[in-house]
């Protein structure tokens, strides 16, 4: 079976600002996949460039059998890629099932006319968007606030509806940029739980994360990024024992 | 004073329709396009040439104008939703200058300054809308359906999308949604209201001519979108009913002379308190629940 996700010698330049140099990536299918560095290092810029938000300098980027590099972000989320961000991106204005019912909208097609009209295969597919995002909400524990605003919900919640609705996209590769930022122990504990059964239902996940004990407890392999390139790549065990790691986390003893 | 009151009633409706397009490209999508005039002037025209010149009833003209509208919103989309929030705004407002001068000034087609006058009233199955009753019925039929219509979009696929573009567009670009095609389209549909509404003035008064499509219309039909609720079926309406009463109400009061001038003071005057105090406008988006009326319950659902 093909690595879920390759990158070869991927680039990203902002105005000379080099924020990704020739960074090499395979991502096993059903892994889970850390990726850590310094701030500034470029890793929600790799994210960017993986989702086509940002278009690589050069570089190629795989989908399983299929190049995405130059492909346009609806068209790689159709694809099975989806995302949550690190400033939580949430539809403030709509309601948590909303939000999540957005996940499917690649995952449905009626269009204009057919929604203007109700017609009948309209509803059934309505029911049927309505009944995934449901399921997505209940998956991570937010079934019961289905009709609450989006931005009525706490902190911790919103990290989680943020999750559901990349879930509703029905992915094979999620991406998630630093879930655990601004949690306290337990709900972090929660988080890691939540990305276990992710993991166990068949997904394979791509995680940004500042919490060593998240990444170091729930990683299978890890890739640290320092001023856009790769450094170090390996296990939990072996990252935490690598000397270039240690260095550009900590700086070097003089 | 029936005749007074069904006048109002039909003006009223008639902007309700305009400012629900507005709503749909402002409220639920987000964008500050500000065209409906330009669309309501190329609905206006394109059902009275083709009822002058060719003959078509209004139930041609009807559709005619309302996608030749929404034919221009799409191509003013395409053409403008790729510059930034503000130069969007600026080209939407240019492209009503456009549309009044190509009025003005397509002699052979629109008659210019002379406008067109003889625009004929609806008839159907012999029965003519020829009085003020009659057409009021009419406008507030094509009212509610619209509406129903409206939101119908609201609670589908596609009215989920606008609101997502106009919530975070980061997101939703990232949630699978082309939000490129999404945004031309919401254009689109608010030109359709526009068109629909410009049909219905053009046959109403049944004399048009190009100073009617102006952007101070634009502009007052912003600030009822503004004011009734941005985002709400019933706050179009609402918002379109304050601003006809309001300088009425400033006659009844005795305050007389230049209607335009003190029309536009009122209109800065609430849509800067309106902004002020309540910016998502009276409504914001809520609706009325009109089953309250048979079933009881809240009036109002908020979301």
């Amino acid at each position: 079976m093909p690595p879920i996700l390759q990158g070869e010698k991927v680039s990203k330049n902002f105005d000379g600002v080099q924020a990704l140099v020739e960074v090499d990536l395979t991502i096993e299918a059903g892994e889970i996949f850390g990726l850590i560095g310094p701030n500034g290092a470029g890793k929600t810029t790799f994210f960017n460039v993986v989702t086509g938000m940002d278009v690589a300098s050069s570089g190629r980027i795989t989908l399983g059998s299929q190049e995405i590099t130059k492909r346009k972000p609806y068209a790689i989320t159709k694809l099975g890629v989806a995302r949550t961000f690190q400033n939580i991106r949430l539809f403030h204005q709509m309601t948590v099932l909303q939000n999540a019912m957005i996940g499917q909208h690649c995952r449905s097609e009626c269009g204009l006319v057919r929604s203007t009209f109700r017609t009948p295969g309209q509803r059934r597919e309505e029911g049927v968007i309505r009944e995934k995002a449901l399921k997505a909400l209940d998956f991570v524990g937010l079934a019961g606030l289905a009709d609450h605003r989006a931005d009525s919900l706490p902190y911790g919640e919103q990290r989680r509806l943020e999750i559901a609705r990349a879930l509703a996209t029905e992915p094979t590769l999620l991406l998630l940029d630093e879930p655990a930022a601004g949690m306290n122990p337990q709900e972090t504990r929660r988080l890691m739980a939540l990305i276990d059964r992710i993991r166990a239902s068949g997904l394979t996940i791509f995680l940004i994360e500042h919490d060593m004990k998240v990444v170091m407890g729930i990683c299978d392999r890890i890739m640290v990024l320092n001023f856009g390139q790769k450094i170090a790549e390996g296990s939990p065990g072996q990252i935490q024992k690598d000397p270039r790691v240690i260095e550009a986390y900590l700086g070097v003893e003089d | 004073m029936e005749a007074y009151l069904a006048h109002m009633l039909i003006i009223i409706g008639i902007y309700a329709v305009i400012t629900m397009g507005q709503n749909i490209i402002l409220g639920y999508t987000g964008l500050f396009g500000i065209a409906q005039a330009a669309f309501y002037g190329i609905g206006a025209y394109t059902s009275a040439i083709l009822a002058l010149k060719l003959g078509l009833p209004f139930w041609v003209g009807l559709p005619a104008g309302a996608l030749a509208a929404g034919l221009f919103g799409w191509l003013l989309g395409l053409a403008t939703m790729r510059l930034g929030g503000d130069y969007f705004c600026i080209a939407t407002l240019g492209f009503v200058v456009i549309v009044q001068q190509v009025l003005l000034n397509w002699e052979a087609l629109t008659r210019g300054a002379f406008g067109l006058p003889d625009i004929p009233r609806p008839s159907l199955w012999g029965f003519s809308f020829d009085t003020r009753l009659s057409y009021c019925l009419l406008v507030w039929v094509l009212v509610a359906v619209l509406g129903l219509l409206m939101r119908n979009v609201a609670d589908s696929r596609l009215g989920r999308a606008f609101m997502a573009i106009r919530d975070n567009e980061t997101a939703a670009l990232g949630m699978g949604i082309n939000t490129f095609l999404v945004k031309v389209i919401a254009v689109s549909l608010g030109a359709v209201y526009a068109g629909v509404g410009g049909v219905l003035y053009a046959h109403y008064t049944t004399y048009i001519d190009p100073s009617s499509f102006s952007v101070m219309e634009t502009i007052i039909v912003l600030c009822m979108a503004v004011l009734g609720g941005m985002g709400s079926i019933s706050g179009s309406i609402l918002g379109a009913a304050a601003l006809i009463f309001a300088p009425e109400l400033l006659r009844l009061v005795g305050v007389t002379g230049s209607l335009s001038i003190y029309r536009q003071l009122l209109y800065g005057i609430i849509l800067v308190a309106a902004i002020l105090t309540r910016p998502r406008g009276i409504m914001g988006m809520a609706e009325f629940r009109f089953q309250a009326l048979f079933k009881g319950g809240p009036w109002i659902r908020e979301i």
